[in-house]
């Protein structure tokens, strides 16, 4: 049976007592007694293969006899550099090492244990009082943190997200006291408001001004949501924060029920990320314990019940009413507003639901105060934000940075650009609701008013970059495929407008096989009016996801225009992924004329006599490659 | 008891807000809902099983049919997507002969397309069982395969 650690909590509560400063300073890692190995157990780093490091990371240390305790992390953010490991060894800095795989295990650590770590796999070094390795990097001074400012992201890949006393000794749950004891409710709502914090989920209306709503609808419940549905292909922080800091967000929670006055919260969170509920659970029953949640918590008369909701696979529930339908048990549809979910929610009570970034700001901003958060960033949007790289970039992974920071010195400055030498050609920013932000508008300042200004918008904040290799029709294309089976069916608009939208867009990508009555006419007047068909999506459909459906192909008709006419008209695909619109000719010098591909050929396109050079004839095409894939002597010329 | 009494024992004041959360652990425990299970379920909560049938084909996790001993989930997300996650959907699907979304005769792989593991910064990502397998390429994915297929010969 777990206890609460007494130390520790009398600590907290500023009651010193002599063993004191070795307790904390020992669970915040200043001082250890033996070898620290911290392995970065995050989905991603599980997927580049930490298990395995692990596993030899263990059998090193018996094979050697070395104690050592071996601690799983989350994710620093650097995707690209999974596995990573940091080795702390008494009396010195912490280091972190990059792509550490098993093969690499027994050099670093033989290396490491005997004072000279091999440099080239070493990505930085951590600040501490502790002795500086020489002629290692600090990681304030790594071109990837650098520019970075980490507030909801501080404590992910340096703590242990599965113990509470860790997040304790290092500040944690101090914002929570500090909300209760010494402000009101209201005052709370304000000091979020002034902060100008806003909603980081996508639609970024002011936190501070929801929580007054649902603070001044009087009721006998209260519900606090928290959105963990993170559907946006393309961003993943939210996950990364509770796989690697779940108690930032349950304070942040704690905060926000108190200042709604909620006694009920729920974390509604993809079944898809089952290390992030495993952790949460965790902390939810550690936060339990220490009386920081549950009933009177910290001894005063506000009681919290916490519960995790799992969702079942449904992106537009990330809207509110349609996740409140989802957590009543039924489909989740979205209904109109108003009533808000602030004046009538989850079972006709008021209802916040806030981002799980969002949640996670609130207890910096409680502890540092409003005026050193509304100092950050820019003039209407405060603070900082994470923001998901992903795609042709050569450092994937997640950055925290001040709001009003270029798009390209995330991409180019800290991110180290496109891999492989490529031409950068556009990044996908908001998700399916987003757009496209081209090589001209890079030196935006983000903001969520100036990426809509755009046509773009700050959603969640995955970065999906693309290079020349990308084709803009086929990512247009790939959106509306997503949209179109996540409609959820209620409005005509969006349920049948998108399925057309992606039908013409099939027609552009496609070849046209049998031209015959109304097919190529129907094709046509696609075309001409997918534009028009746009527009009434857009304002015709009743939630956010219907809204904002048409974006990407707007947005990809706005800046790369050419390239879909080049795919209507020359029938031809410049970056050659849609592999519908190649074309197969023969080389009339090498086919000697063995009439397989002609036997093969699925349309009989391909004419020819016996021992003569082939011929294919183009009207009858569908470029599937069979003549190409069968062909022995190399004489089908793609194009 | 059989599984659906111990599951429907977990909840002691059900409720329609208890609805996913069963069909979840049901799906858990038998790999699918059944039409009997959904009987059940319709019984204990005291909802139209037509409901109870609304409310599972809404949502992209309820499955109907069982899957296979190896159950593969292809990512595909923006991120995959961009770095090339359909052409290793048609491979996987060339290789085992089946279609996303089915079963392979023998009943060992089945395939289903997730939107989004969220493990972008290590796209095209693919988890069997869930395990992960970070940049998977058409060619890797051969030898992925082969993996599970000698373990079970």
């Amino acid at each position: 049976m777990k206890t609460t650690n007494k130390v520790l909590m009398d600590w907290y509560n500023h009651k010193p007592i002599q063993t004191e400063s070795t307790i904390i300073s020992s669970l915040k890692r200043d001082i250890i007694d033996k070898p620290v190995i911290y392995i970065g157990t995050g989905t991603c780093g599980l997927g580049a293969g930490a298990a395995k490091t692990e596993t030899q990371i263990r059998a090193y240390l018996q094979k050697n006899n070395i104690d050592a305790e071996i601690v799983n992390i989350g994710c620093i953010g650097i995707c690209a550099y999974e596995p990573m490991v940091d080795i702390q060894l008494p009396g010195y800095n912490r280091l972190s090492f990059k792509k550490v795989t098993t093969q690499k295990v027994d050099n670093i650590l033989d290396k490491t244990f005997t004072l000279e770590p091999p440099k080239e796999d070493i990505l930085f070094q951590l600040d501490s009082k502790s002795k500086a390795w020489e002629g290692i990097q600090f990681i304030n001074e790594h071109p990837y943190f650098k520019p970075q400012q980490r507030v909801v992201l501080k404590n992910c890949g340096l703590i242990n997200p599965e113990s509470i006393e860790e997040y304790i000794a290092r500040g944690g749950y101090r914002a929570l006291r500090k909300s209760i004891t010494k402000f009101k409710p209201l005052e709370l709502c304000d000091t979020v408001e002034k902060s100008g914090l806003r909603g980081r989920g996508g639609g970024g209306f002011p936190t501070g001004k929801k929580w007054k709503f649902a603070n001044a609808a009087p009721s006998d419940q209260k519900y606090l949501i928290c959105n963990a549905d993170e559907g946006d292909p393309g961003a993943f922080m939210d996950r990364a924060v509770i796989e690697g800091d779940p108690h930032r967000l349950i304070e942040g929670m704690a905060i926000a029920a108190y200042a709604i006055g909620a006694s009920k919260a729920i974390v509604y969170i993809r079944a898809e990320y089952p290390l992030a509920i495993h952790r949460l659970n965790i902390a939810i029953e550690d936060a339990k314990l220490y009386r920081f949640i549950g009933n009177n918590i910290l001894g005063t008369d506000f009681s919290l019940e916490f519960k995790i909701k799992k969702g079942a696979g449904a992106f537009v529930c990330g809207e509110e009413t349609a996740m409140i339908g989802s957590i009543e048990g039924r489909r989740g549809m979205p209904r109109p507003r108003p009533p808000f979910p602030a004046a009538s929610g989850l079972h006709g009570k008021p209802t916040i639901i806030n981002n799980v970034e969002t949640l996670s700001n609130i207890p910096e901003i409680i502890l540092k105060g409003k005026e050193w958060y509304s100092s950050i960033g820019t003039d209407k949007s405060k603070g900082t934000k994470v923001f998901a790289l992903s795609g042709k970039i050569t450092l994937t992974g997640l950055v925290e940075i001040p709001m009003g920071t270029s798009v390209r010195e995330i991409i180019f400055d800290i991110a180290g650009g496109i891999p492989n030498g490529k031409k950068f050609k556009s990044v996908q920013i908001g998700g399916p609701s987003g757009g496209c932000i081209t090589e001209e508008n890079l030196d935006i300042p983000i903001e969520y008013e100036s990426l809509i200004e755009k046509g773009a918008m700050m959603g969640s904040g995955g970065l999906v970059v693309m290079d020349e290799d990308t084709c803009m029709v086929d990512v247009a294309k790939f959106f509306m495929d997503f949209i179109q089976r996540e409609s959820c069916g209620k409005c005509i608009p969006c349920r049948e407008g998108t399925k057309r939208m992606l039908d013409i867009l099939e027609s552009i990508t496609n070849r046209p096989i049998n031209e015959s009555q109304f097919q190529a006419l129907e094709r046509i007047k696609g075309v001409t009016q997918i534009e028009k068909l746009a527009k009434v999506i857009q304002e015709t459909s009743l939630c956010g996801l219907g809204q904002t459906a048409p974006n990407p192909v707007l947005s990809t008709l706005k800046w790369f225009r050419e390239e879909y006419e080049e795919h209507i008209f020359d029938r031809t695909c410049r970056a050659g992924v849609c592999t519908n619109l190649r074309h197969f000719t023969v080389d009339v010098e090498k086919c000697t004329g063995c009439t397989i591909c002609a036997k093969k050929c699925p349309t009989d396109a391909i004419i020819g006599s016996r021992k003569e050079p082939h011929f294919i004839v183009e009207n009858k095409c569908i470029s599937c490659g069979t003549c190409f894939d069968v062909c022995k002597f190399e004489s089908i010329i793609i194009s | 008891m059989n599984k659906s009494e111990e599951i429907f024992k977990k909840y002691n004041h059900p409720c329609a807000d208890d609805l996913i959360p069963i069909l979840q652990d049901i799906q858990k425990e038998n790999g699918f809902l059944s039409e009997v299970s959904v009987k059940e379920v319709s019984k204990f909560l005291k909802l139209p099983s037509s409901r109870i049938y609304g409310v599972a084909t809404f949502y992209n996790q309820f499955r109907f049919t069982p899957v296979g001993k190896y159950h593969i989930s292809v990512c595909r997300g923006t991120a995959c997507h961009v770095l090339g996650s359909a052409t290793v959907l048609q491979e996987i699907e060339r290789i085992l002969k089946i279609k996303a979304g089915n079963t392979s005769r023998d009943g060992l792989f089945s395939i289903e397309v997730v939107a989004c593991i969220g493990a972008c910064g290590l796209a095209p990502v693919i988890s069997i069982n869930g395990e992960f397998y970070a940049q998977v390429t058409s060619e890797s994915i051969k030898t992925i395969i082969d993996e599970y297929r000698t373990k079970e010969s």
